[in-house]
């Protein structure tokens, strides 16, 4: 009796939560950082005229968790982050900190990420960038590209950017890498043979059994989701996704998910960096 | 009843005596210019009770994800992004709702809809849900006989 009554109680409140996700909400962190969480959408995509950060498709409790650094707890990976940032790690005892005086001066990072790197003629994420530093000016093994030591740093280097407008540039020698991901982000996956528009261009703000869709925006990214308890880096976002239509996913690292990450970025443009954001 | 002699009369036709050994097979499914598929994947009457299941089931139909269907209101969480199916059994004859779940893209051109009873034509298709690539041949989402349930489970929505 008590158990069942318990149920339906539980139930409701679930029920309740996802009904009152408040897609009109401003967001303000701290009482100060203010950010822009619905903008125009940018010309280059044509599916959506709004475009919106997925903190507006939480719940309010969820919703609540970001407005104060004391409730986040992504704030605790940004702490370690910028532990590593100043740790004398390299090969020479070199830190971060030996030739990046701060965090806060890799603040157009975040924002720009991926950009085409003209000497590597690639287009690098931010992860890629951090690896590039470890490896060649600190000569140590590289770091695994969604293992704790990259999110927390890309946590650190998000927050040194929070209420920036995400800006990344899809013209010019990026082009082509942007075509791929943008092909990508329409190709119908897996044995569901569902695309990523087919969710998050057609369908946000439906629901999806229990959950309440988003446009996948990538702006508030590392995240922080209450459901496994941890910071989850933007690949293994993507990851999951892809599986999630029963497909053969992608690697975090692999030229196909840095091509959507660089795709999926710029559908964000004009929104506020931040991460480390809060999930469910 | 009528699910027997709608079959005979098309096993008149077809070649006789196969269809009740084997279950038609993915690749072989007739559907015709509207995406209805009028015989049955079995032979055998589907079970309205074994398809609820099949529905509601996340690793099977999983219809919920999209659809709200009032009568499961039991079951929690009903998705929005397909229309909901009250009333499909009275809207739709036993032959489309067949040819919807075996593959609602003959039916609805480009719908978003999975296709549950197809076996290729995939986009890296995966091994499951494990996000690694297939191995071997690929199994359709649902059996045939999965499929014949879930539409006699449709038919029993009827509208008030
Ligand atoms: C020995 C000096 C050195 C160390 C140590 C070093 N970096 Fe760098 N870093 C550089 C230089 C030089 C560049 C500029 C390279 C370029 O512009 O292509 C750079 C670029 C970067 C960038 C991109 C900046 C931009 O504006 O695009 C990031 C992010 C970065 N480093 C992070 C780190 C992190 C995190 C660490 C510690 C794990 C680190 N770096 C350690 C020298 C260093
Ligand atoms: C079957 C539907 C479905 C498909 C297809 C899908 N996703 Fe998702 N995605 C979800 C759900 C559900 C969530 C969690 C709720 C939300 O934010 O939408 C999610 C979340 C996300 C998020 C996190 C958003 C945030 O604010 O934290 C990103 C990013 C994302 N998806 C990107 C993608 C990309 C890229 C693709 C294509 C490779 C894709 N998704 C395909 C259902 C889908
Ligand atoms: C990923 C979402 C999705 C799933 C899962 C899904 N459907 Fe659908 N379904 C749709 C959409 C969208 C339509 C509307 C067709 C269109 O216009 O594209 C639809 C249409 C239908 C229709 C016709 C609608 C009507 O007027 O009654 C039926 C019947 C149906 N689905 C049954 C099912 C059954 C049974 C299952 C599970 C075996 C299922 N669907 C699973 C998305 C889905």
């Amino acid at each position: 009796m008590t158990a069942s009554l318990y149920g339906a109680v539980l139930l409701a409140a679930l029920a309740a939560g996802a009904a009152y996700a408040d897609e009109d909400a401003d967001l303000v962190v701290n009482g100060e950082i203010e950010m822009t969480v619905r903008a125009p959408a940018p010309d280059h995509v044509e599916g959506l005229s709004e475009i919106m950060s997925g903190w507006l498709f939480r719940s309010d409790e969820t919703q609540a968790v970001q407005m104060d650094d004391f409730d986040n707890p992504g704030m605790i990976f940004v702490d370690a982050g910028r532990e590593t940032f100043n740790a004398e790690i390299g090969a020479d005892g070199e830190s971060c900190a030996s030739c990046h005086e701060g965090p806060e001066t890799l603040a157009d990072v975040r924002p720009t990420y991926p950009k085409w790197d003209p000497e590597r003629e690639t287009v690098q994420t931010v992860e890629m960038q951090v690896n590039e530093c470890v490896t060649e000016r600190m000569n140590l093994p590289e770091w695994k590209y969604t293992g704790d030591d990259m999110v927390n740093m890309t946590a650190l280097l998000a927050s040194a950017a929070r209420g920036k407008p995400v800006d990344v540039a899809i013209d010019g020698p990026a082009q082509s890498t942007w075509e791929q991901g943008k092909e990508m982000y329409y190709t119908r996956y897996g044995q569901l043979e569902l695309s990523c528009a087919n969710c998050h261009e057609d369908n946000y703000g439906n629901n999806i059994r229990a959950d309440h869709l988003s446009q996948g925006q990538i702006n508030g990214f590392p995240t922080y989701r209450l459901k496994n308890a941890k910071l989850n880096a933007v690949q293994s976002r993507f990851k999951g996704c892809i599986r999630d239509t029963r497909a053969e996913t992608f690697s975090p690292g692999s030229a196909e998910f840095v091509a959507l990450e660089l795709y999926v970025a710029s559908r964000g443009n004009g929104l506020s960096v931040e991460g480390p954001s809060v999930r469910n | 009843m009528k699910f027997i002699v709608c079959s005979l009369g098309l096993l008149g036709v077809a070649a006789a005596g196969t269809a009740f050994a084997q279950p038609v097979l993915p690749s072989e499914v007739a559907f015709d210019e509207y995406g209805a598929v009028s015989a049955s994947l079995t032979g055998k009457a589907g079970d309205a009770a074994s398809g609820e299941v099949v529905v509601v089931e996340r690793g099977q139909g999983n219809c919920l994800a999209c659809h709200r269907i009032t009568a499961l209101d039991e079951f929690p969480f009903h998705g929005e992004v397909g229309p909901p199916l009250d009333g499909a059994g009275s809207r739709w004859s036993e032959a489309e709702l067949r040819g919807l779940v075996a593959d609602a893209k003959m039916t609805f051109e480009g719908t978003i809809m999975p296709s549950f009873y197809k076996n290729s034509g995939y986009v890296r298709p995966g091994d499951g849900y494990t996000g690694d690539a297939a191995k071997g041949e690929l199994e359709p989402i649902l059996g045939a006989q999965d499929v014949e349930n879930v539409v006699a489970f449709l038919m029993t929505l009827k509208d008030e």
